[in-house]
């Protein structure tokens, strides 16, 4: 049993078909990366896992460890232990980065988590958690924080978006350090370098999984996709799963 | 028990350290509605009170050059159910002197209780003043507070205020301030306030940049449940060369509260700049998506953004206020020695 399961998974708004008939598993201890282009339901996917408010399947089941998740609310399930770092994380007045950070866990952890992503505790503890933050900066706390949290399924929504190129290596060394704490990661990317580094991949492409498995080979179609801005249309008779 | 030492137990139930009172290093003053109960000053503060007919008249004056090592300390309030206080204050800062002022509004067991301030504030060239101001009012909401201030800045003055009324219910709150900042001079006016039940709350601010390079910045934050109302205005007027301002205003609203923002900005100088920004809406849905991936319900994150949308940055710690107030049908009333 994996330990997160997407069976026949499908999902509509009202003018059209975001997911459709999406089959997923995650097992602890892996790095699954889930790779599109823009608008391909990556995001979609990630929020209907979450159980994010507007996101209800139409069609088919999510389980995490054998418990059908879909009636829970967003809590119970981070209760359960899932958690998703957001593409763009949200900012707070009045929070500082320390309260954020011990949020469910405790101070230590906080510290160590913010030096794995490469930012000193002492210069961003009593910071605030608002706009005054860079992108990269508010991204790498972000990270932080659902490290800290210690969950057993993390779903990373772009997480190397806003992070510059140098940094890159500690993001992938901390979506290591899950696997290695035996959680399950869902990378969600664009990025073919990141697919890689995953155990298993799956491609998404007009709200279907259109490839998936040994991530070179996944990484390698959707380099050499047909469509730049991923419709499924140039996809849908070509389908490798 | 004597009306000091109830203030006491007052001060000691919502912490206020007593020993600001005792202490020879610290300035303050403490009056009981109308009654003047205590005050001290020090070498180049001047406090000069005293009770007139209706209400209590203070002139406070830092000489020039003069930098208080400790804040200067106002005990303000009406510790019984009903009763009056009316303050007229002029606080003058001479040139180039510094304090910061930490005031303390008690109005714990309030059923008809009326609070009045009218307060002129004059900062000469390069004087600094940091004024803070914490309403603790109790459950039954029968208060009224009318603060009133003008405040003239000199050449190179700071002006910082921050008026919080997040303990218990407002009652009645009617704020009107006019900052008019001089050239180099700096003001910031933030006020924080959360109302329940039929909370009444009205703030006006008018910040007048005169001088060159004169520079503002009005920030209210409001959360507001159940019926309670809330009416902001925020003026911000560039009259000079590279003045610049800005008004920030931001209110969250739940149950069936209605509130309103009327960001005003005025410029009659091709050089000054004033911007403003308003929202007023319920939580935002990813702060609170965020928390609740964290494992937090509904509920306790609701509790920590207000909480840090009403909190002081840096000092309260986050989730100070819970949005849900005790039942209006069992207050725990606070009772004075």
């Amino acid at each position: 049993m994996a330990l997160l399961e997407v069976e026949h998974l499908s999902f509509r708004v009202p003018a059209r078909t975001l997911l459709e008939d999406i089959d997923l598993t995650v097992e602890a201890g892996e790095i699954h990366a889930l790779v599109g282009t823009n608008g391909t339901g990556k995001s979609t996917l990630a929020y209907l896992i979450m159980g994010c408010a507007g996101y209800r399947p139409e069609h088919g089941e999510i389980r995490f460890a054998g418990q059908a998740i879909d009636s829970l609310a967003i809590h119970q399930r981070a209760r359960l232990g899932i958690t998703l770092a957001w593409q763009e994380p949200a900012r707070f007045e009045g929070l500082t980065v320390g309260d954020y950070l011990r949020l469910g866990t405790d101070p230590a952890t906080a510290e160590d988590c913010l030096q794995r992503v490469g930012l000193v505790p002492a210069d961003y503890l009593r910071r605030m958690l608002d706009k005054t933050l860079s992108g990269g900066e508010r991204k790498r706390i972000e990270l932080a924080s659902v490290l800290a949290l210690q969950p057993r399924l993390v779903i990373l929504d772009e997480p190397t978006a806003g992070i510059d190129l140098l940094s890159m290596h500690e993001v992938m060394a901390l979506i290591r350090t899950f696997k290695e704490r035996g959680a399950g990661v869902l990378l969600i990317t664009h990025r073919e370098e990141i697919t890689r580094m995953a155990d298993r991949a799956s491609q998404l492409c007009g709200g279907r999984i259109f490839a998936s498995g040994d991530p070179e080979t996944v990484a390698a179609i959707y380099q050499g996709r047909a469509c730049r801005c991923c419709n499924g249309e140039e996809c849908r008779n070509v389908r490798t799963r | 028990m004597s009306e000091l030492d109830s203030w006491l137990q007052v001060l000691d139930s919502r912490g206020v350290d007593r020993r600001i009172l005792a202490d020879g290093a610290i300035a303050h003053l403490m009056a009981n509605g109308n009654r003047l109960l205590s005050q001290r000053q020090l070498p180049g503060l001047e406090l000069d009170t005293k009770e007139a007919e209706d209400g209590i008249v203070a002139l406070i004056r830092l000489r020039r050059s003069v930098r208080l090592e400790h804040p200067l300390h106002l005990c303000f309030g009406v510790l019984p159910a009903s009763g009056r206080q009316r303050i007229e204050m002029r606080l003058i800062l001479e040139d180039e002197s510094a304090a910061e002022v930490v005031a303390h509004c008690f109005f714990p067991n309030a059923e008809r209780v009326e609070h009045r301030m009218d307060a002129v504030v004059e900062l000469g060239a390069g004087a600094r003043l940091t004024y803070n101001e914490a309403h603790f009012h109790g459950p039954h909401g029968g208060v009224t507070v009318i603060p009133k201030a003008k405040v003239r800045l000199g050449r190179g003055a700071l002006y910082r205020s921050d008026f919080s009324l997040t303990s218990g219910r407002v009652g009645r709150l009617d704020i009107d301030y006019e900052v008019e900042a001089g050239e180099d001079a700096v003001a910031e006016l933030t006020a924080r306030v959360f109302g329940h039940g039929d909370d009444d709350i009205r703030i006006r601010e008018r910040l007048v940049l005169a001088g060159r390079a004169a520079r503002g910045l009005i920030k209210t934050r409001v959360a507001i449940e159940d019926d309670a109302r809330a009416d902001i205005i925020g003026i911000t007027e560039g009259h000079a060369a590279h003045a610049r301002g800005h008004v920030d205003c931001m209110e969250i609203v739940k149950d069936r509260a209605v509130a309103s923002a009327q960001p005003l900005v005025k410029v009659t100088h091709p050089q000054a700049k004033v911007t403003h920004e308003a929202a007023i809406g319920s939580v935002d849905h990813q702060q609170l998506e965020t928390l609740m991936a964290h494992g937090l319900s509904p509920s306790e994150a609701v509790d920590l953004i207000v909480g840090g949308l009403l909190g002081k940055p840096g000092t309260a710690p986050a989730g100070v206020v819970t949005f849900r107030r005790p039942p209006h049908s069992t207050p725990t009333k606070e009772q004075p020695a």
